[in-house]
């Protein structure tokens, strides 16, 4: 039998992976592992609501912290996607996009200190680029008719909002409330690095051992994510984005002398600070690529495609859970179908930072816990819109059932779309596996905090955009496979 | 307004030229209708004819009508209108539209007997709705000249009569395709008649009558 196209890329991209697993690193290194699951786990059941101001906080930052990095990067976004058409702001967008918002974070962090305006940029900035490319990619889909028809003389702006901006408006709406979502995400993440957002106060606690407070966080975190549709509601959407802003704290002061010395003198490179001129760069440079960035790189590649697998492989398995060729139609198939469904949230809810530093204090450091909390977060997403893809299908009355069915009637047509969203998150996957360096695995995240921790700014940049550009790498190679197995799928088909 | 023409006008799809050359001028005052066979070009001649004469203030109707789904049918007539006020009066119609401008499409729309879908987005009506919509917007636009194709096809006996009458009497110079026989030579001054890419008849409407147009079909 010969082998098409699509099974041989699967094929590559499986035997890839358990060569990455010989070298990687996976072992559970702490003393009693299923103890503190244990206690995890009974936190979660018996969450300790008691400390209502701490909560309280940790909710209300999350939630403005949100919003205002959404709303400014929608905005932005918007005006970039307008003129998405020249090279260089399509380039300016990739770029920006393909830094991670924590290093984001870490870098305003050493220049603006915590000041909220260092939260709001590390989510703005990254988003505002990601805006930019889908909202230029549904204005172009949109008819041109209507615009041909305008008199002669109407302004740009009238006809833009008239005709392409009026056309698109459900789909920019949807995909702005998806990405809310995401930014409460975000926001929730950069606590870890220090905003008063949900994961500060969760690692907070984490550190004392307070699981009650563990589990009430994650559980009221759920119940924000799940019941965002009722309360983001477009009426109130004006208020909370005019309220947001003085919700954020106030932080620490900035100091404009830190601010100029950060982009100045900190981030140039050190042998061009001591006057050494050229000369002095390359071998500051090649220690650096040496002795940092190609393991860093390396770990990152291979954690990637473990990653990419094993979420693919979670995907395949758990989208049954909310397809109803496989749950039923009637009350206990909607039943099944409903458990599913939640168990799907409550996975593609956990951003896959707080996952992994969960896991890395349950099983201490290795890449274990970070290919997990990969997994988990992005099988999750892409199980849910693989399930919802295979519930457009109709199957032939006489279909066989049970295995028959997913193996002949429902996988091999639901394949193609499967592969697309896979490919799309590779590169999502690749951010965050660099990013969970920072937690200490070995990835070019691990190598940025620690050149920080040194306060070798200059590094830390460099690395910082060989990381960049390594995503930017794997994004084109996705796209080169998309277009070659004849996938297409856009960015929209996000949840 | 001064004559308008068109000179040796072709228009190719890809390799193969599907139009012309052909030439013609249409005097002020003069409403041409263009019969043919479907697919022989009208709608790329109505095209043709936009291009070159958009300056001079043509309106276009064309068959897919252009119109905006998710806008009210208020917003998609005032449409019509964009080029007439600033930016921000557009932007604030969006959100508030003015009495005035409201009094004014409102009456329109009676007019051509859609007084009661005023504020329903585009998207939920008929197929006979959305065309008499599209009419209100190019008859509100108050242009030089009309180009329309099939501007009525959607519609039937006296509905389409009134909306004729309608577009006729905002536009004393149009061209507007048509495959209703009879309907254009009562609306019409002059008959285009295309064949093959080029014109087979062009005559007077008065001195036609339906069978002359038979071999066209």
């Amino acid at each position: 039998m010969p082998l098409t196209a699509t099974r041989r890329v699967t094929l590559g991209l499986v035997l890839l992976a358990a060569v990455c697993l010989l070298f990687g690193d996976f072992e559970i290194s702490t003393h009693d592992p299923w103890h503190a699951l244990g206690r995890l786990f009974m936190g979660l059941i018996q969450p300790d609501f008691s400390r209502v101001d701490f909560l309280g906080e940790a909710l209300l930052r999350t939630v403005a912290f949100a919003f205002v990095g959404v709303g400014l990067g929608a905005a932005a976004g918007m005006l970039l996607a307008l003129l998405f058409r020249y090279f260089w702001v399509r380039t300016f967008c990739a770029f920006i996009r393909a830094i991670h918002e924590l290093f984001w974070a870490l870098i305003f962090l050493q220049s603006f200190g915590l000041h909220p305006i260092t939260g709001v940029l590390a989510i703005a900035i990254p988003y505002a680029g990601t805006f930019a490319k889908v909202y230029a990619e549904i204005l172009d889909e949109c008819d041109p008719q209507p615009e041909r028809t305008l008199p002669q003389r109407a302004g740009r702006l009238s006809a833009l909002v008239y005709t392409r901006i009026s056309q698109a408006w459900p789909h920019l709406v949807s995909y702005t409330a998806y990405r809310l979502e995401c930014g409460l995400r975000s926001s929730a993440v950069i606590g870890f690095v220090g905003m008063p957002t949900l994961g500060f106060h969760l690692a907070g606690a984490f550190a004392q051992g307070h699981y009650g407070t563990v589990g009430a966080l994650l559980l009221l975190f759920y119940a924000l994510i799940a019941s965002l549709r009722l309360w983001a509601r477009p009426r109130l959407l004006p208020v909370y984005l005019l309220a947001s802003p003085f919700l954020l704290g106030t932080g620490l002061p900035i100091m404009w002398s830190n601010v100029s010395r950060f982009f100045t003198h900190d981030i140039v490179p050190a042998p061009l600070r001591r006057g050494e001129g050229l000369e002095g760069l390359w071998p500051w440079f090649s220690d650096l690529l040496l002795g940092q960035a190609l393991p860093g790189i390396w770990n990152t590649l291979l954690l990637t495609q473990i990653a990419l697998v094993l979420t693919g492989v979670l995907a395949m398995t758990l989208f049954p859970l909310i397809s109803h060729h496989f749950t039923g139609r009637h009350f206990t198939g909607r039943v099944r179908g409903a458990i599913g469904h939640g168990i799907l949230v409550v996975m593609r809810s956990t951003p896959e930072y707080l996952l992994a530093f969960i896991l890395l204090q349950l099983w201490g450091p290795s890449m274990l816990p970070a290919v997990v909390a990969l997994a988990l977060h992005n099988g999750g997403i892409i199980g849910h819109l693989v399930g919802r893809r295979s519930n457009e299908i109709p199957l032939r009355q006489d279909a066989p059932g049970g295995m028959n069915r997913y193996a002949y009637e429902v996988a091999p047509r639901v394949y193609g779309p499967f592969l697309a969203l896979l490919f799309y998150r590779w590169e999502i996957i690749m951010r965050e596996t660099a990013i969970l360096g920072i937690l200490g695995i070995a990835t070019l995240g691990f190598y940025v905090d620690s050149a920080i921790q040194e306060l070798r700014f200059d590094r830390a940049m460099v690395l910082i955009l060989i990381t960049a550009l390594l995503n930017i790498g794997v994004d084109i190679l996705a796209r080169h496979l998309r277009a070659r197995l004849h996938l297409s799928h856009t960015a929209r088909s996000e949840p | 307004m001064t004559v308008l023409a068109l000179h040796d006008a072709v228009a190719t799809y890809g390799e193969v030229r599907v139009l012309g050359p052909l030439s013609l001028t249409l005097a002020p005052g003069e409403r041409v209708a263009l019969v043919g066979r479907s697919g022989v070009g009208k709608s790329t001649l109505l095209s043709v004819m936009y291009d070159r004469w958009r300056d001079q203030g043509a309106a276009l109707m064309p068959q897919d009508l252009g119109l905006v789904a998710t806008l009210s049918v208020f917003h998609n007539v005032y449409m019509g209108r964009l080029d007439r006020h600033p930016w921000w009066r557009n932007l604030l119609t969006l959100v508030r539209p003015r009495p005035r401008d409201v009094t004014e499409v409102g009456a329109l729309l009676t007019r051509l007997g859609l007084e009661d879908k005023l504020w329903t987005p585009c998207g939920e009506l008929s197929g006979g709705q959305r065309q008499r919509v599209a009419v209100a917007r190019v008859i509100h636009q108050d242009g030089g000249i009309l180009l329309a194709d099939e501007p009525v096809s959607a519609l039937d006996g006296p509905l389409s009569e009134v909306t004729l009458t309608a577009l006729t009497d905002a536009y004393p110079t149009a061209v507007l395709a048509m495959h209703d026989v009879d309907l254009a030579l009562r609306y019409c001054s002059r008959v285009i008649g295309i064949q093959d890419g080029a014109i087979a008849i062009d005559q007077p409407s008065h001195r036609l009558s339906a069978t002359d147009l038979l071999p066209l079909y």
